[in-house]
């Protein structure tokens, strides 16, 4: 490897590493939007549902529901609409990383 | 939970580290997990903005020095609040303690914040101490133009005349006054023009009040006069819910603005009309509360604090970040509870940002979801999500997004407490 590639592979590594914590801190955000109902980083409380350990696939596919109505629901096909696909990729990340019970 | 988490941050912080190290080989293993502190943020005010603010600082930032001045030994909720003037909960019931910030780091000192210098970078205390901050949050809520209603600033008049539109010993007084109040008596309620804190919560508490009626004092009345042209929040179901439920007991008149009070005869003037009620709860019009306007933070209709809505800072004066219903709403944003605590995770995660002299997340998304209680069970909502808009720089609520129930239901009014559970225990720690 020559200085020029191993410079060029510290830069990318750099850069991803920075998207990366970038795209955790504007999941970690979005999924706070969330916390009013479904608890602290998705540990909910009573009869909230958590979300907090529960798969990305399945919040993901679960959003998509409430959005196109696919899913009746009292208020979150309200809600759903309010996030676009990539914001919800995000939130179902974050929550998908947490510990289900505190 | 906690120190799960800040070992899901400091993996964070580790790998940033390495990445550094990577870049600079030689710039060593300082700083990482616990250094010193990144900075001293001291919040005014311990309601839902400022409580939300003070847990998230610790949550997301780690070493934040957070001091949260409150005068309140604890925490009372205006959500559920008025369920407490209805007999349907107890005031127990809506109280949470500081306890939980205390446990997740937060040095809290009960206390009165008569002064905020941002030239020392200092908040001065009624009994001389001096906080210094790096950043500082207002969260003050709301203080009354009592000036606004003719006879109101008499002390004697604001005895009489409650406003119960700040959860604690008002809450209590007025829950009294109707114990006190004769079968046959009438409950009258005076709403400002909007905006107000909390839009929906006048009708709510009619409700809650005539609901009591209803079973109790069956021969009583509840007489809404509303300064607004008609009902500002969930029209239809609130309409649907006075006749369904509270016809011959709630009765609602718009256009009908206080004009001023009497306290010795317990009458209130309206432009054309004099009304004379055995229990007259007088909500007056609102502004960001007294220390927003001592700090000079004020600067939108002499009412409201303008804000940077990327970093909750004040537009008037730089370092001061201002949460919840002080702030000159965005449009169609509610002066809420909800509200404040999604407005102070917008705040948290940019004032750590600023003081770690990164970036500012540049698309933050707040949203508000409100329950109101009809009867003891039956429950209405509405919902809102609000993106930023880069261009506007203006939070602006998306189109299709939102909306209020289809009809007021049980299922809503388990959602309703669970999600009073939650923001408690969201915002506080507890």
């Amino acid at each position: 490897m020559n200085h020029i590639s191993r410079l060029t592979a510290v830069v990318l590594m750099l850069a991803a590493s920075l998207a990366q914590a970038q795209s955790n801190t504007l999941g970690r955000n979005l999924a706070a939007t969330c916390a009013n109902c479904h608890g602290t980083n998705g540990q909910a409380r009573g009869d909230s549902k958590p979300l907090a350990g529960v798969s990305a696939e399945k919040i993901t596919a679960a959003l998509a529901d409430y959005k196109s109505g696919a899913q009746p629901a009292m208020i979150m096909h309200q809600i759903a609409k309010g996030y676009t696909d990539d914001q919800i990729k995000l939130i179902a990340a974050f929550f998908a990383a947490q510990p289900a019970k505190q | 939970m906690n120190s799960k988490l800040s070992n899901v941050s400091r993996r964070r912080v580790l790998g940033a580290g390495l990445a550094a190290m990577a870049a600079a080989p030689m710039m060593g293993c300082a700083n990482l997990g616990a250094g010193p502190s990144i900075g001293r943020v001291v919040i005014v005010g311990g309601g839902f903005g400022g409580a939300t603010a003070a847990r998230y600082l610790r949550l997301w930032g780690g070493n934040v020095d957070v001091t949260l001045v409150e005068r309140s030994a604890s925490f009372v909720s205006c959500p559920i609040s008025n369920l407490v003037l209805g007999g349907h909960k107890q005031m127990s019931d809506i109280t949470v303690s500081y306890a939980g910030l205390e446990a997740a780091g937060v040095k809290r000192i009960q206390g009165e914040v008569v002064a905020i210098d941002p030239q020392a970078k200092e908040v001065r205390l009624a009994d001389g101490r001096k906080l210094p901050y790096d950043r500082v949050i207002v969260s003050p809520g709301v203080d009354f133009m009592l000036d606004q209603i003719g006879g109101l600033a008499a002390p004697a008049a604001q005895e009489k005349f409650l406003h119960s539109w700040k959860a604690g010993p008002q809450t209590v007084a007025l829950r009294a006054q109707l114990e006190a109040m004769r079968d046959g008596g009438v409950y009258a309620l005076a709403i400002p023009k909007a905006p107000y804190r909390c839009p929906p919560g006048p009708y709510e508490r009619a409700c809650m009040v005539a609901s009591y009626f209803k079973q109790f004092k069956p021969k009583s009345k509840v007489l809404v006069l509303d300064a607004n042209p008609e009902i500002t929040s969930k029209k239809g179901l609130f309409e649907k819910a006075f006749a369904d439920h509270y016809k011959g007991i709630i009765e609602y008149r718009a256009n009908n603005e206080l004009k001023s009070v009497d306290a010795a005869t317990g009458t209130g003037k309206l432009e054309f009309d004099d009304i004379k009620a055995d229990v007259f709860n007088v909500v007056p019009p609102q502004r960001a509360g007294d220390i927003a306007r001592t700090a000079g933070l004020v600067n939108m209709n002499s009412r409201w604090v303008g804000v940077n809505w990327l970093t909750m800072e004040s537009t008037a004066v730089p370092g001061i970040h201002v949460l919840g219903d002080a702030t000159f709403s965005a449009p169609m944003m509610p002066k809420s509870g909800h509200m404040a605590n999604q407005h102070a995770k917008v705040a948290a995660a940019a004032i750590i940002e600023l003081l770690k002299g990164q970036p500012v997340s540049a698309a933050p998304v707040v949203m508000n979801t409100c329950f109101s209680f009809v009867t003891a069970r039956d429950v209405i909502h509405v919902a809102s999500v609000h993106q930023y808009d880069d261009k506007d720089k203006t939070f602006k609520t998306v189109p299709g997004s939102g909306g209020v129930s289809a009809a007021a239901s049980q299922v809503g009014g388990r959602a309703a407490l669970a999600w009073a559970a939650n923001i408690w225990a969201d915002s506080l720690a507890s």
